[in-house]
């Protein structure tokens, strides 16, 4: 049974309920419309939208505080590298790691799965060596991959999928074995909304002698990536999908790892002593950030992710998983269509087909409505292939998002019959 | 919604629903095209006759946009010869991609004018000319002397 929302609040250990309409008075571009519509913006995979406080911090370091960070001796400068160190610690404090060297900002997780690829790849792979990732994998953590493989000689092993998008656990574990030196695999599916047992995983591929590197572009808005109970190697994420300004991401690695990978870019910032015979290369993080990074973008990061502490993963974990649960019983009652990704305890993520309608008249007859999804591939063609489809419709879900909304989306839905036949 | 019923007109929803010369050809030049955007696939075949286009077929998958538009394309382009077909792509194209309330005189276009509401959709430009291109291609590869291999 579940319960009424005083039932839930009486509950020892339950997580606070998210005051959604406080929430949403907090995104400022919420409050627009769309073709003369009310937007109802469920395309929070792709990216999210940004609260104020996100907004201000870039208004206000612009406004106020712009300088280079590292090496200067006025004021501005100082207090911009402050601010940018502080952005660092923070984001360790959301990894729940050890140290803030071990965090290295990227332009997001794409950058850093290319920085784990280049340098790790270079140091620790070799010709023969095994690479194994899942069906469900993003673009972005299978092609850095093959250049990899192309440059060393090592070879991709790819784990299967069951129908619902579930990882086969057991085919994955035959997979491993002494050539695997690395496991890089998705934390939340941005297609399907899958969570993959990465604890589990990370005990299977250290059994078997490989690291793991964890793409977590699409769990960090839902769930804490936390490190250290993961158990994984490297972590990345980006902060345009986590309330945060696009062009900034950040990877987690294992300070011994890092410490003994080469430098994948060179530049300002990354070296010690430089002559033209030979350079001598900086500690960490400092190692893996040639030239001057997106300072605005890490602290307004650092901010995003300060908002969510504010509200605190267990609240926003439960207004989703609300969502997801509404919606889905919702979507079941339209003919003809059919959710795919059905894995258990999936994040906010509603990928489907329609009958006889292509996703992309989808995505346009609802855009029409306001409502704002996602149609195509998601970056994902090989799992689009073993789905069978050339493409879904996915609506996906944030902490700003409301019962009405997923009303306005269904009904939205019928328009598209109502347009097609 | 009147911009959706300009884009979703009823004789473009009665081609994909209903595709003409949906189906291979033997014997026939064949292009691919893909729009890795949407995941639309489709392969133009062609059978030439010197500079005329005798008949001409499509299969594939795609949105309701690029099926009807290709279904529509090949009915438009049997008989013509190619400097003609190259003509009216080049007018097709610069109807859907036209500045809204800039639409050019479609009137040479005949029926392809029912596209005429992608204009007001910049994200299905492609879908709509997908065939085109493909077609292009298929005439290209025809033009090309038959190769030994």
């Amino acid at each position: 049974m579940v319960g009424t929302r005083e039932d839930v609040r009486g509950t020892a250990g339950a997580a606070p309920a998210l005051d959604v309409e406080r929430v949403r008075a907090d995104f400022p571009l919420l409050a627009r419309t769309v073709r003369g519509k009310p937007l109802v913006y469920l395309d929070n995979a792709a990216t999210t939208q940004k609260p104020r406080v996100v907004i201000e911090t870039l208004l206000r370091y612009y406004e106020y505080g712009n300088a280079n960070i590292h090496r200067g001796v006025h004021l501005l400068s100082q207090t911009a590298t402050e601010q940018y160190e502080r952005a660092r610690r923070t984001v360790q404090r959301l990894f729940n790691a050890e140290r803030p060297h071990e965090v290295i900002f990227t332009r997001g997780t794409t950058e850093a799965i290319n920085l784990v690829a280049a340098s790790f790849g270079r140091r620790f792979v070799g010709a023969g060596d095994e690479i194994v990732l899942t069906e469900m994998e993003h673009h972005s953590n299978i092609v850095p991959w093959q250049m990899l493989c192309e440059q060393v000689g090592a070879r991709i092993r790819v784990a299967p999928i069951d129908d619902r998008g579930a990882l086969q656990m057991d085919a994955f574990e035959v997979l491993l074995n002494e050539r695997t030196r690395l496991v890089s695999v998705v934390h939340v599916s941005n297609a399907l909304g899958t969570v993959n047992p990465i604890a589990r995983i990370c005990e299977l591929a250290h059994a078997a002698g490989a690291k793991v590197m964890v793409d977590g572009a699409q769990a960090a808005p839902h769930l804490q990536p936390d490190v250290r109970a993961l158990g994984c190697d490297f972590y990345a994420l980006s902060g345009h999908k986590l309330f945060g300004p696009t062009g900034i991401g950040a990877l987690w690695g294992r300070e011994e790892l890092l410490d003994a990978m080469p430098p994948w870019q060179g530049g300002g910032d990354m070296i010690e002593q430089v002559t033209f015979e030979r350079t001598t290369y900086n500690t960490l993080p400092a190692k893996f950030e040639a030239g001057t990074p997106h300072i605005a973008g890490a602290i307004g990061l650092g901010t995003a992710i300060e908002f969510v502490e504010s509200i605190g993963y267990p609240a926003i974990a439960a207004h989703e998983q609300d969502l997801i649960a509404f919606a889905t019983t919702a979507i079941g009652e339209v003919p003809g269509v059919r959710i795919t990704g059905t894995a258990p305890g999936k994040a906010s993520v509603l990928s489907f087909v329609m009958q006889d309608v292509h996703p992309h008249d989808i995505g346009t007859i609802l855009d029409s409505e306001g409502v704002a999804i996602r149609t195509g591939h998601h970056c994902c063609q090989p799992l689009m292939r073993r789905l069978g489809v050339p493409a879904t419709a996915r609506a996906s879900f944030a902490l700003y998002n409301t019962r009405a909304e997923v009303d306005a989306f269904i009904r939205a839905l019928g328009k598209v019959r109502e347009v097609m036949s | 919604m009147s911009d959706l019923r300009e884009l979703y007109q009823e004789i473009i929803l009665d081609h994909n629903k209903q595709p003409r010369n949906f189906g291979r050809l033997e014997d026939a030049r064949r292009a691919d095209g893909h729009n890795p955007l949407c995941g639309d696939q489709i392969t133009v075949y062609l059978k030439m006759n010197g500079d005329i286009i005798e008949d001409a077929r499509f299969e594939g998958a795609g949105c309701a946009i690029s099926k009807a538009s290709a279904s529509m394309m090949t009915e438009a382009v049997k008989g013509h010869t190619v400097d003609e077909v190259e003509g009216l792509f080049e007018g097709f194209h610069r109807m859907v991609t036209s500045e809204p309330g800039m639409l050019p005189d479609v009137e040479k276009l005949g029926k392809l004018a029912a596209f005429s509401g992608v204009c007001e959709f910049p994200a299905r430009v492609k879908c709509a000319s997908l065939a085109w291109h493909t077609l292009r291609a298929a005439i290209e590869e025809a033009k090309t002397p038959v190769s030994t291999e």
